[in-house]
């Protein structure tokens, strides 16, 4: 009789609890108030578990960040214990060991099918060398984060778990029960995020656990942490529990693939406690001693892989900054959400966990492609045409969120220059320029102004000037006319309304250019190729110059309020440059020109 | 014997390979579209999203209140006691909301922005209309607005949400499938256009609570700029011709019952504000079943010529009202004097 809480269910209630636990919090991640949404939950807290994040943090900026507490007690346990994070908290390893177990599920009643099962999972349970790649890929990016590239996030499981789960999964899901989203959200290469955790789930199929066997820099790190564990897997060889059979059995549900049968390997033991429930014998204890048949704590051969890891990491940051993206040689769009650091420290602290674009209500912080260059893969970028209008002047949600405070947390007062920050003035993330070959009243002689209409500062940072212009196809000649009616001839079938209020009309030849001057403002307007007739705002006035015979020409003028940024006063939200109705390349846009957060040496001076 | 030839074997594939070919053939002849894909899908477009409008009043010059308020000491004055009074002088609620009625109150949600800033509905008002709709015996008051910035921050930071649940309105968020393509009948620019049109199913009273604030392309936003926010889909595009879309507007839906609050009236840096110095305490709220009047006495507030909004003047010719508000006899109350 085998008894019903058995470590191993123990161990699968824990990973089935950190995985719901996962999904509540990718769902409640969404601003606003109540039980199912972003009120006091604490979403970070299994991303701020991760010991490679906060180590990886330590080493990049010298500190470890409130936030990350939460890996300390991982540490400890882990430190004691071995890697229980790996058995029993990862999401990412439950998802890996539940794809494993379901690629290998036996299907056939044939007889011997079972057998050969056993035989073929032996054989995929095996210790391998290759289990040492992981700590190559752990020693890279530590040496990297020491010379301030934070790579950590790109492997980190829960990081690349929330990442996915956050950018392409639930939005997907979302997009027919619209539970969390009004509007549909993008983001910019999701396939890509797909791909990859779809990758490292598949990968399960060559080996359970491939990705926590062979890749993954946290089981590598915690590995490392537990080489004084006084605890630990081993097995027993005394006189009251027999000899051991050299079964295997152990072997064959090793999900570490650590030997638990012969020499065990340590660092690979994953905590699944499956050698524990499988052995027929009870020879198998999680107890403080050595495993009787020999143990060793890493996978050999090691240390010259380890060292070449360790020195190409080194090298990958200042060569990276040979490259000068973070600097002279930034992309003018790599805009950050605002509270960013400076691209330098940026890039020390991001783990790219998505958490920004996840939270971010108007869905404009994007994970970045080429943006930042390769150092900068999927940390967050806004890409203003995206999303529902701009970065909201009132928000700071993605700073509040960030677990690792690569944006800090704004108060609302900083991030709009009020109260004590009055100052220093308003935080700002870009500058909006015109495209004068694109933007409606600048190019195409139409009257627009969606942008001065929305830009959200007060005083609006963007303002007019007024034109009246002469339209294409405007010539028209007189025929008579009658109080504010005009008849006229000639004029050309127009392409817009010219009694739409935005049309005047000038007798042809007059420098008429203001109101007062005496131009006149087409109310209504008929046309037929026959004659055509205009209503104006008042008679036309002789003693201002309008003097026509029949014959005579007048002119059609559009009034044209032409918009320009007053860069001193644009904090670039961006919100300009979504709701510009050029749909494809904007008529405006923002770059990070002028942006606090490069300190010294912005724009305008 | 498998490499013997088999009778059976050959008839039973000889059928499965006839079935796969006569599956093609049926499939291929039933879907056949000989004339290909038509250049759009337009054409099949709603005409406008209703006519709201008190049959009783048709053809005849609309009802109208004005109510001024006294404010004691920059205290704001109550919009609901306002509103009472002005909704006394046209006769009361109940002789537009009748028991059983399902009304939509379209507010002005456009942006992120708190109530006190005056760039959306002021949440009393909207607190105020839909309990009055419910005590009238409305059996659905819903409101709604497809604003700028994100919809579920625009209605939570602008207290509009919690107005709305609090006082027994549903609040509508303009998600994608509320949207339909519709034309305004005799429109140039609102062809075969995505509205809000969902939002409006069931309901036969519209109810719009507008702000009055200054727009500088438009000349001011008031009742019928209010209703750009029935639009979806890359509307901008028609600031081109910002007053002939809202004269469309005007045509679009059209209105039970106007409110216009002029409470603080928006002067500068319009329709966004962002600044207490943008906006000036006018203390006046009006009622009216007829926009266009509605907005003309709006641009008084402003100090403004109804000229400088040209699009009044061509919502009345559209047929959607009077620019000559006096001419409605508006009552002139006034509250707490």
């Amino acid at each position: 009789m085998r008894p019903v809480l058995r470590i191993v269910n123990a161990r699968r209630a824990a990973q089935i609890f950190f995985v719901a636990l996962t999904l509540v919090f990718c769902a409640v991640a969404t601003l606003g108030d109540g039980f199912g949404r972003l009120s006091g939950w604490p979403v970070n807290m299994i991303l701020q578990m991760s010991p490679l994040t906060a180590v990886g943090t330590l080493l990049a900026t010298h500190t470890w960040w409130p936030g990350l507490l939460w890996a300390v007690p991982v540490i400890a346990l882990t430190a004691f214990f071995g890697r229980v994070f790996c058995g029993f908290i990862c999401p990412l390893g439950a998802l890996n060991q539940f794809t494993g177990w379901l690629a290998r599920l036996v299907a056939a009643k044939a007889p011997g099918a079972r057998g050969q099962a056993l035989r073929a999972r032996l054989a995929d349970n095996r210790h391998s060398d290759w289990a040492a790649a992981k700590y190559y890929v752990l020693a890279f990016l530590l040496a990297a984060a020491c010379f301030g590239s934070l790579q950590s996030g790109l492997f980190d499981p829960i990081a690349l778990l929330f990442r996915s789960l956050n950018m392409t999964i639930v939005p997907a899901a979302d997009s027919h029960m619209q539970a969390l989203f009004t509007k549909p959200r993008h983001y910019a290469s999701a396939w890509l995020l797909l791909a990859v955790l779809a990758a490292v789930l598949g990968l399960n199929l060559l080996r359970p656990r491939f990705f926590c066997r062979y890749l993954c820099p946290a089981g590598a790190l915690m590995a490392v942490l537990a080489r004084f564990a006084p605890w630990r897997i081993g097995k027993r060889d005394d006189a009251a529990h027999g000899e051991c059979g050299a079964c295997t059995l152990c072997d064959t549900y090793c999900e570490g693939a650590c030997r638990p049968s012969g020499k065990l390997v340590h660092s690979e033991c994953l905590m699944c406690m499956n050698c524990l429930d499988a052995c027929p014998q009870n020879r198998v204890t999680f107890a403080g001693r050595p495993s009787a048949a020999g143990e060793t704590h890493l996978p050999e051969p090691t240390r010259r892989g380890f060292v070449i890891s360790l020195a190409a990491g080194a090298l990958s940051a200042p060569v990276w900054g040979i490259g000068a993206l973070a600097d002279q040689g930034k992309n003018p769009l790599l805009i950050r959400p605002p509270g960013s650091l400076n691209e330098e420290r940026f890039l020390a602290r991001c783990i790219r966990c998505g958490q920004c674009m996840r939270v971010c209500p108007s869905n404009v912080i994007q994970p970045a492609l080429g943006e930042a260059g390769v150092e900068g893969l999927w940390t967050p970028v806004l890409v203003y045409r995206l999303g529902t209008s701009g970065c909201q002047i009132n928000c700071v949600a993605c700073g509040q969120v960030c677990p690792t405070s690569a944006i800090r947390p704004l108060s609302l007062d900083e991030r709009l220059g009020r109260g004590a920050y009055a100052a220093k003035g308003p935080i700002r993330l870009g500058t909006a320029f015109f495209d004068r070959s694109r933007c409606l009243p600048w190019a195409f002689e139409r009257p627009c102004l969606v942008c001065q209409e929305l830009c959200p500062v007060s005083p609006k940072a963007i303002h007019t000037r007024t034109f009246f212009e002469p339209i294409r196809f405007g010539q028209a000649q007189f025929v008579q006319a009658e109080g504010t009616r005009l008849s006229l001839a000639e004029l050309k079938k127009p392409v817009v309304n010219l009694g739409s209020g935005d049309y005047y009309l000038r007798p042809l030849g007059s420098r008429m250019d203001t109101l007062e001057s005496g131009l006149r403002r087409i109310n209504a307007c008929t046309w037929a190729e026959a004659g055509q007739t205009m209503t104006l705002d008042a008679a036309p006035d002789a003693k201002q110059g309008w003097n026509l015979k029949p014959g005579d020409g007048v002119e059609v003028l559009v009034r044209l309020q032409k918009p320009y940024v007053d860069a001193a006063r644009c904090i670039g939200c961006g919100v300009c440059e979504h709701e510009c109705p050029i749909a494809g390349l904007r008529g405006i846009r923002v770059s990070y020109e002028n942006e606090s957060r490069s300190g010294p040496g912005r724009m305008l001076v | 014997m498998a490499d013997e030839f088999s009778r059976r074997d050959f008839l039973r594939r000889a059928a499965g390979a006839s079935a796969v070919a006569l599956a093609g053939i049926g499939l291929a002849s039933a879907l056949l579209d000989k004339k290909g894909p038509p250049a759009s899908d337009a054409g099949a477009s709603a005409k406008g999203l209703g006519d709201f409008a008190l049959q009783e009043l048709k053809n005849k010059p609309g009802r109208m209140a004005i109510v001024r308020a006294d404010a004691k000491g920059g205290v704001q004055p109550d919009r609901r006691a306002m509103l009472e009074r002005a909704l006394a002088a046209v006769g009361g609620l109940e002789a537009y909301i009748k028991p059983g009625d399902r009304v939509l109150l379209k507010v002005n949600a456009a942006f992120a922005s708190s109530p006190g800033l005056g760039a959306t509905t002021h949440p009393d008002l909207l607190a105020a209309m839909a309990a009055l709709c419910v005590k009238a015996g409305a059996a659905q008051v819903s409101v709604t607005d497809n604003p700028i910035n994100s919809p579920e921050s625009c209605f939570a930071l602008t207290g509009l949400a919690d107005a709305a649940t609090r006082n027994g309105a549903k609040l509508i968020l303009p998600r994608e499938d509320l949207f339909a393509p519709v034309s305004v009948p005799e429109g140039r620019l609102i062809r075969d256009w995505p509205a809000l049109a969902g939002a409006f199913k069931g309901v036969n009273k519209l109810i719009a609570l507008s702000p009055v604030k200054d727009h500088h392309r438009a000349g001011a936003s008031m009742t019928l700029k209010n209703f750009y926010g029935f639009l979806g889909g890359r509307r901008n595009v028609f600031h081109q011709d910002i007053n002939g879309v809202i004269a469309e507007l005007a045509v679009l839906a059209k209105p039970t019952l106007c409110v216009l609050d002029g409470v603080t009236v928006m002067l500068t840096n319009g329709p966004t504000g962002g600044s207490l110095s943008d906006l000036k305490a006018v203390n006046m709220l009006a009622v009216s079943t007829d926009p266009v009047a509605a907005d003309a006495f709006g641009m008084e507030l402003l100090g403004r010529s109804t000229a400088e909004a040209p699009y009044i003047g061509l919502a009345e010719t559209a047929g959607a009202g009077r620019v000559d508000y006096k001419a409605l006899n508006p009552q002139l109350l006034d509250l707490g004097a």
